[in-house]
């Protein structure tokens, strides 16, 4: 399969206003003729739905969570960038690009990067404008703060709790779609199945969390804005419900999967307490605006903090990053965490830990301005490890946050299957091999109120979606792949739990496909994963019946398809012979420790195609070209 | 440690349900509540016994999703906390704990500990917004607003929807969550614009729900993981007040052209 990323060539700057310009248009009164699928409701699904709403037309909204306010968009806490610069700091939307392709490790696509810094200013008026309660200066002007990876503040915030309120703005415009009539709503449904029809993405098969009944739903183009997979590490700051069964069963449908094994660890979420663990939780990357990071000189030290005087102290990011220090990119941060930690300088009762410091911010600034920065995330982790950040340091450790990898979509967010879009974190298009804070929430609006308009009215104006009767063929195919999937789960009648497996399968991905990767580690996976999963089809026990509110059933198909998904990942992480970005591979590193890229050889888009049950998957390269941030090696010191 | 559960087990909405008792043994004070809930449920599968359902998603206390009465107290009575950051620290040996869903009209059981609040939603979808097109904005900065109102409207806009003041109140009524919202909303001069209407709408979907009607007992702001404010509530009843006097059928005329 060949790809063809339709990014329009000419001067960048000019790209988008061009493409804008050439993409075919519905005429209003044509527009209701439409029917849209959009699953997931997040900041890219929700802002997607409530805009196709809004332009006039039918849209199907469905989301897993009880409500579209709970998408895992609302758990973001630091902020959003935007190239306003309203500081006069030397922000523009070139730097913000230089910035984003420079971070993601030179593994993006020019074009779309440029688009996202473009629409980025937008966001922030769009947002403003829905009620978003940006923190604010005492002239009433919108506040920023700086970002790993920036030396500009660029980063616009609503304490700590941004995503939230981002989230609330695009819900509440949803909402109002909802109340007008043009949205369809279906919360507590899980996208089971992608309809094909003539090679055409029409329709999806869902089974109700309720009543377990499965439905089909047919439409002229189906948008996946489903977020990431980073529960494949079972412990991840996602949500417990997050999952990647929507993309995957695409994948399976034929839509090519991108840079699996590109992966983001947050170097600051609060360390692992026990086995029973059931998820981690982030603690923003904004603190290392105010937090200072360090451990003890003297391996093994097991002093109180405090009694650590400042001279027996390492901060090991201010001495090896003098010029971005504390707020170097999050791979950078996650990788010199564990170095640190695997010299036996961890701090805490585990030694998987390093200390984020707030002591002489709060000295400089005052308690109170460090807890209007800071105030919420300070007592979430006071409740959870029952410790006073303003009177000891914090301990942080890297946790699996994010994934830059996801569908294969082109430049109008288009995968290889004509008619499915996709959005947000689920698709694989802007952050390359590394995303920078505060991008995400970014990335995920621009795709959903921003370029998706205009790309579906073009896709509908051009491919003319025939009609396609509710028992098509290809519809009862679906409903009877995604039926069979369910009752093999049910009859398993094993006895091991759901979660037994996804712990152990998530600690094999975490131990060979986490923050450090290399040949042997890789291929042992390769060999454990599908034995394991063997095993999770012979002996996983689930109760109950498909016809009722069962949460094992539910979390059973969500790890079905991890198990898969992990494979790809390996595999991938496998293939791709350099270190860049997240991805970090022990072979191929600088003297210093440092990601050694290999552009000669792989500065292209890893994607992978679907090949059957038993078969491996083709690998499929887009390559990348740069013809303005010319690829260097990263330096942050 | 080793503690006594009594759960509310409730097949489904028809069902009539009851408490359930469960010895768990080995409690860790690192432990969250939820996770003490989800060993409960792995030995409860082992032993081919039915889990108990209930809801959760993000587990940091923002999604929402989470919720029930531990000893009759909204996510455990603890001050500003939704139920899945209580840690079992605050729980010793031999404590007996009961569980029991948000008990509330407009909250129907879907089974066991989890309800559905989709009355919260179509609350919002009444008038819980500010009609703005996508990419019809002016500039961020082009309206400047107080940092003082822009702070008002952040306390009032961090609301998880959870639904923790119904379930506190003796009569199960909305209107903190409802305030939360046209507080929001009303204290941003972008807001203003509709928020006769909005208090209008809200308060009517509101008590086409269910919800009954609020009697200022401030349980509600008592059980409130986000500290939302009764003041919310003046709120309200300030601007519905106002609207129910000054508001006009719309216009029908559509005007020459």
């Amino acid at each position: 399969m060949e790809l063809i990323s339709n990014a329009p060539t000419g001067p960048i700057e000019q790209s988008w206003d061009k493409h804008k310009f050439d993409l075919k248009l519905i005429n209003p009164a044509n527009k209701r003729k439409y029917n849209i699928i959009v699953v997931g409701s997040g900041l890219a699904g929700g802002a997607a739905a409530a805009s196709l709403g809004e332009l006039g037309y039918n849209v199907q909204c469905f989301c897993y969570q009880d409500s579209p306010r709970r998408a895992h968009s609302i758990a973001a806490q630091g902020g959003i960038n935007a190239a306003k610069n309203y500081h006069n700091d030397g922000d523009s939307i070139y730097r913000l690009f230089y910035d984003t392709v420079k971070g993601g490790d030179f593994r993006s696509r020019e074009a779309n990067v440029y688009r996202l810094a473009q629409v980025s200013v937008n966001i922030i008026d769009q947002c403003v404008a829905q009620g978003v309660p940006f923190a604010r200066e005492y002239g009433g002007l919108l506040d920023n703060r700086s970002f790993g990876g920036a030396q500009v503040s660029r980063t616009f915030y609503a304490r700590g709790q941004t995503g939230q309120q981002l989230l609330l703005g695009a819900y509440q415009a949803l909402e109002r779609q909802i109340g007008l009539g043009a949205v369809k709503m279906h919360p507590r449904m899980d996208m089971l199945d992608l309809i094909v029809v003539d090679g055409q993405a029409r329709g999806i098969v869902t089974r109700s969390l309720y009543d377990g009944k499965i439905e089909v739903h047919m439409a002229d183009a189906v948008i996946l804005a489903t977020g990431g997979y980073a529960n494949v590490f079972y412990l991840s700051t996602n949500a417990k419900g997050c999952n990647a069964t929507a993309i995957w069963r695409a994948y399976k449908r034929g839509a090519l999967f991108a840079n699996p094994c590109f992966t983001q660890i947050h170097p600051t979420c609060i360390p692992v307490a026990g086995e029973y663990q059931s998820k981690l939780t982030l603690m923003s990357e904004s603190l290392r605006n105010d937090g200072r990071i360090w451990v003890p000189k003297q391996p093994g030290d097991k002093r109180a903090p405090g009694s650590i005087p400042e001279s027996e102290r390492d901060y090991y990011l201010e001495r090896r990053y003098p010029s971005f220090g504390n707020l170097v990119p999050r791979d950078i941060a996650s990788r010199a965490a564990k170095a640190e930690c695997d010299a036996g300088r961890g701090v805490g009762e585990t030694g998987l830990g390093v200390y984020l410091d707030l002591a002489d911010s709060i000295q400089r600034l005052g308690k109170r301005t460090i807890a209007e920065r800071y105030g919420n995330l300070i007592e979430m982790y006071e409740r959870i490890t029952g410790e006073d950040p303003y009177k000891v340091p914090m301990r942080i450790y890297p946790a699996s946050h994010y994934v830059m990898g996801g569908l294969w979509v082109d430049y109008n967010l288009m995968s290889t299957i004509p008619g499915l879009f996709v959005l947000g974190e689920a698709n694989f298009s802007d952050h390359g091999a590394n995303r920078l804070g505060a991008s995400a929430l970014m990335q995920g609006l621009a795709d959903g109120y921003f370029i998706i308009p205009y790309a579906i009215g073009d896709y509908l104006a051009t491919a003319k979606p025939a009609q396609v009767a509710v028992d098509a063929p290809a519809a009862k195919e679906a409903v009877a792949n995604a039926t069979a999937i369910t009752k093999k789960l049910l009859n398993a009648n094993g006895n091991r739990t759901v979660d037994s497996f996804h712990r152990e399968l998530g600690k094999i991905v975490w131990d060979n496909c986490g923050m450090a990767r290399n040949e042997a580690g890789l291929k042992k996976a390769l060999a454990q994963i599908p034995a394991l999963r063997e095993d999770f089809w012979k002996n996983v026990r689930v109760l109950g019946a498909n016809e009722e509110f069962n949460q094992s059933l539910e979390r059973a198909g969500r790890v079905a398809d991890f198990f898969e998904l992990a494979e790809l990942m390996c595999l991938d992480a496998l293939d791709r012979r350099e270190s860049c970005g997240g991805h970090f591979r022990e072979e191929y590193q600088t003297p210093e420790g440092e990601a050694l890229r290999d552009d000669a050889n792989y500065s292209y888009v890893a994607a992978w195609e679907y090949q059957g049950q038993d078969r491996a998957p083709a690998l499929t390269k887009e390559p990348l070209t740069f013809n303005y941030v010319k690829p260097s090696q990263r330096s942050y010191k | 440690m080793k503690l006594t559960l009594h759960v509310w087990r409730q097949k489904n909405a028809q069902d009539t349900g009851g408490m359930v008792r469960y010895d768990v043994p080995n409690v860790n004070e690192h432990m969250s509540f939820l996770e003490m809930l989800d060993v409960l449920n792995e030995s409860l599968i082992e032993k081919g016994q039915d889990p108990i359902a209930f809801d959760h998603d993000c587990r940091e206390g923002i999604c929402g999703m989470c919720g029930m009465m531990i000893n009759g107290k909204a996510h455990g009575g603890f001050p500003g906390t939704t139920v899945c950051q209580v840690h079992m620290r605050h729980f010793k040996d031999g404590d007996v704990i009961y569980l029991e869903p948000w008990r509330a009209k407009a909250f129907p059981v879907i089974k066991d500990l989890a309800v559905n609040r989709a009355s919260f939603d179509r609350i919002i979808a009444a008038g819980g917004f500010i009609s703005v097109p996508t990419g019809s904005a002016p500039d961020g900065n082009a309206i400047p607003i107080r940092k003082q109102d822009a702070d008002l409207a952040m306390d009032a806009a961090a609301c998880i929807g959870c639904g923790a003041c119904v379930a506190a109140c003796p009569n199960a009524a909305a209107a903190l969550f409802v305030g939360a919202k046209i507080s929001h909303l009303g204290h941003l001069p972008q807001g203003k614009v509709e928020r006769d209407r909005r208090a209008l709408a809200m308060v009517q979907q509101m008590n086409i729900e269910g919800f009954a009607n609020c009697t200022n007992i401030g349980e509600c702001e008592a059980a409130c993981p986000k500290d939302i404010k009764l003041e919310v509530i003046a709120r309200t009843n300030r601007d519905y007040i106002k609207a129910a006097f000054t508001e006009r059928p719309d216009s029908t005329s559509a005007g020459a052209g």
